[in-house]
């Protein structure tokens, strides 16, 4: 009952803020040069007065800013987001149609790291002091440190060009016609090294924090008191320290969740993975407004239902925290 | 792919049969190449930017094609008559044509092809078509051209990127950009269109309607479309993909790519286009209105150490406005030498005060942003106060039809012919705001006018040569832009990938030939 409530008052407020955030995307987008028809025209590479009139026309660009607004606040209400005006399709398909792709890959990336993370931020917390916990906590560092783009052409030089284990780029192999179980597997082959790469960086994060927390909590008097009753040591570890480190990765868990429509486009464009992330990209490059808009709307609700969820998953794990304290 | 032993057996067969004969063409076998960006539709007659040229160029056709000497040769038109006037065009269309859809292809679709669908939608198209003056079915297979003044490029424009087939229909009676076929495209070259997986691949397969006997040789061609520069170097490296079109990886990838085992590498199939670079001068204000100065950025630049050091030696420095794949150029005229001495007298003579001149480069990827700094520099050494301004393509375009530049990079294709793809970076009446690909430094000359006004419909070919060389002096004196360089763009491939290129436009229909030695 508490919980409903809580879920509706947040519903109600986030579709305020959805309605804000379309509002300043537009404006925004408005503010960089060039339109779509200049792009387009442009890349034919001659074009003459007409032509642009009839893109713009065709796009509605030639209408007053205030139209074009309220033909787009009014389209979203309908749950219509336009046409995207280069690909010449409705831009929810062409959303709808990469969401699954970069779902797959986030979605793998995400469980990835945060299960690795915390695993190994839990080890370098029990192996404080060893070599094996500054191990650990090296490699995390150097994660953390080296940049995305970096990490993703040099594990492709090693593992798709050299030791030719794994395929460089794509999601499936083209033309092969694979279909069923066969095609789950080529399309977890394509998914190794992408997956990867984009968990690292998380990865490493978790790892630290994880560790981080886990030696404060067990400086805790409870982690004491539990030792002092003679509990092992891993049962410790795992019921009182990890589970009061948590509320710090939970809440960064919540902050990657919310990227996994943006997030990867780094890593999308190098594995050319087709997803939104590289939707997004390109569509601002050629100033494919709607699309663009509807990315950023898609984008900004998952940042707002993963807030929700996180506040949820909160008190899931620490039952202390009621709403309004 | 399953195979029965039995069709390992044949295929093994045919295999040790045609090894035999190794330089006849064989069939079978599919190809993977890239495209790059991806195309934003493949509608030939709709869009023509370059990506849609490449794929689309395999999908449609036009009435003629053109050797690598720009000389024509037959495709959709069997042959064609020019009366003596030159005013009338006859054109004998091949019989027993197909559209992929099995309609028969008939002289109606190309009257509806020129005379509604391209002057309603192409800028190119239209620029010819406002020469002619009526289009006529007389039969099934004859279609005459009535044009209303001779026009000299005429019988060069009939390219499959610029006056594209488009199926009557399909198309006739719907909105052209509306039309649910524009999803499909149904053209009557050698491929058609299967299946467009946006992101990853764009696949032909063999049209076995085909109506040249035997061809194409291969069953099919898969477009890549890989977003990362260095990723599609890898793509090749590694064998997933045979051919790499120009524009494909970044040119300081090109010569270690070049260096591998069974590759080949061809600037062929660009006569067509010639793409020719310029930096646009603001004829309009500030130092660069001047002559003198604009005469000295030409002394000022060191032109072959751009196409040696960031274009790997492809390419051609070009003598002046007119470049070497042109028709009428001029050879006669003095060459702008890297000359910075001379460039500094310019810059005295004129009384240059130092006025900060604004660099806007082409945001094409890293050989463009070198070639500006490369630009910087050179002027920089005979005392020009430059400051480079980056941008995107979308700001690029703005800064340019808005005229809001001092120096600005562009390139820009030929096609073939002074009147199609030269004259409209000097006519005057080519100045207006709002685009980046008219006479964008705003040069205006009433003589250049004059003679190019007249050297487009002057005939026979003579009358036009003597017009264009008197223009080509003026313009190598007056310097309305800076003539980089005629670009070299490298077409990589494995060399057991025969006939890849036949035409003066073959990177864009060139797979029709191709087949595979292996």
């Amino acid at each position: 009952m508490l919980y409903a409530r809580l879920i509706l008052m947040r519903l109600l407020k986030a579709v305020v803020v959805l309605f804000m955030i379309v509002i300043f995307n537009f404006f925004l987008i408005q503010m960089a040069p060039g339109d779509p028809a200049a792009i387009l025209a442009g890349e034919a590479g001659a074009t003459d007065q007409e032509f642009l009139r009839q893109l713009r026309e065709r796009f509605g660009l030639d209408q007053p800013l205030y139209v074009q607004l309220w033909r787009y606040v009014s389209g979203i209400a309908m749950l219509d987001f336009g046409y995207s005006y280069r690909q010449g399709m409705p831009v929810l398909d062409l959303i709808l149609a990469r969401l699954p792709a970069t779902l797959l890959l986030t979605g793998t990336a995400f469980v990835l790291s945060l299960a690795l993370g915390i695993l190994a931020g839990s080890m370098a917390a029990a192996r404080v002091k060893k070599p094996s916990g500054s191990l650990i906590m090296a490699l995390a560092l150097i994660f953390y440190a080296t940049p995305l783009f970096w990490v993703a052409l040099m594990a492709v030089v090693l593992f798709s060009v050299y030791l030719d284990w794994l395929p460089a780029y794509g999601m499936y192999t083209v033309g092969a016609g694979l279909s069923g179980f066969a095609l789950i597997m080529d399309v977890a082959r394509h998914l190794i090294l992408p997956a990867t790469t984009l968990a690292l960086f998380f990865m490493a994060i978790y790892t630290r924090m994880t560790r981080a927390s886990m030696l404060e909590a067990s400086q805790q008097d409870y982690v004491k008191t539990a030792r002092a009753k003679g509990l092992g040591s891993r049962v410790i570890q795992r019921r009182h320290i990890l589970r009061n480190a948590l509320l710090p990765i939970i809440t960064l868990a919540g902050l990657q969740a919310g990227q996994m429509v943006g997030g990867a486009i780094l890593t999308e464009t190098v594995f050319a993975w087709p997803g939104i992330g590289r939707l997004m990209y390109e569509a601002l490059m050629q100033r494919d407004y709607n699309l663009l808009l509807g990315i950023f709307f898609f984008s900004a609700a998952l940042v707002i239902v993963f807030n929700i969820v996180t506040d949820l998953v909160y008190r899931l794990a620490d039952p202390r925290i009621k709403e309004g304290s | 792919m399953m195979k029965t032993p039995l069709a390992t057996a044949i295929a093994a067969l045919a295999f040790t049969t045609t090894f035999a004969i190794a330089d006849e063409p064989r069939s079978g076998g599919t190809i993977n190449t890239i495209i790059q960006p991806e195309p934003p539709g493949l509608v030939l007659g709709m869009v023509q930017n370059d990506p849609t040229r490449k794929v689309a160029g395999n999908i449609y056709e036009g009435l003629m094609r053109y050797t690598t000497d720009l000389e024509p040769i037959p495709q959709l038109a069997e042959s064609w008559d020019i009366s003596e006037d030159g005013l009338t065009w006859t054109f004998h269309l091949r019989e027993g044509v197909v559209w992929h859809d099995g309609e028969p292809f008939t002289a109606e679709d190309v009257v509806f092809s020129a005379d509604v669908f391209h002057r309603e939608l192409n800028p190119s198209a239209r620029a010819v078509l406002q020469h002619v003056e009526s289009i006529e079915a007389t039969d099934d297979h004859t279609v005459v051209f009535t044009l209303a003044e001779p026009f000299g490029p005429f019988l060069i424009s009939f390219e499959a990127g610029t006056f594209t087939m488009v199926p009557r229909h399909l198309y006739e009676g719907t909105d052209f950009r509306d039309n649910e076929h524009n999803n499909h495209p149904i053209g009557t070259g050698p491929f058609k269109f299967k299946n467009w997986d946006r992101g990853t691949v764009i696949e032909l397969v063999r049209n076995d309607d085909y109506y040249e006997e035997g061809l194409p040789y291969l069953d099919g061609i898969n477009w890549h479309i890989i977003p990362d520069g260095a990723s599609r170097a890898v793509a090749y490296e590694n064998g997933t993909v045979d051919v790499l079109p120009n524009g494909t990886v970044e040119n300081f990838d090109i010569p270690r790519l070049s260096a591998m085992d069974n590759t080949c590498v061809t600037e062929e199939g660009h006569e067509y286009f010639s793409p020719f670079a310029m930096l646009w001068m603001n004829n309009r204000e500030g130092p660069t209105s001047d002559k003198r100065f604009r005469q000295a950025v030409m002394y000022a630049m060191d032109r072959e150490f751009a196409r040696d050091v960031l274009w790997n030696e492809l390419g051609n420095v070009p003598l002046s406005a007119f470049g070497s794949n042109a028709r009428f150029q001029h050879d006669g005229l003095e060459p702008y030498d890297h000359n910075p001495d001379r460039a500094r007298e310019l810059l005295d003579e004129m009384g240059y005060d130092g006025e900060e001149v604004r660099l806007l480069p082409l945001p094409y990827g890293e050989t463009w942003t070198r070639w500006a700094e490369a630009v910087q520099q050179n002027l920089r050494e005979v005392g020009v106060n430059v400051r480079t301004q980056s941008t995107d393509v979308g700001g690029w375009n703005q800064r340019l039809s808005e005229w809001d530049y001092d120096l600005a990079f562009t390139f820009l294709y030929q096609y073939g012919d002074p009147a199609l793809g030269i004259t409209r970076s000097y006519l005057s009446d080519n100045i207006e705001r709002g685009s980046p690909w008219n006479n964008v430094g705003g040069y205006e000359n009433e003589r250049i006018d004059e003679l190019f006004d007249e050297a487009a419909t002057a005939f026979p070919d003579e009358e036009r040569e003597a017009l264009y060389h008197e223009a080509q002096e003026i313009l190598h004196e007056d310097v309305p832009v800076g003539w980089l360089m005629e670009l070299g763009f490298p077409t990589i491939y494995r060399c057991d990938v025969k006939d890849l290129i036949t035409s003066g436009v073959g990177v864009n229909d060139g797979f029709k030939d191709a087949w595979l030695d292996r």
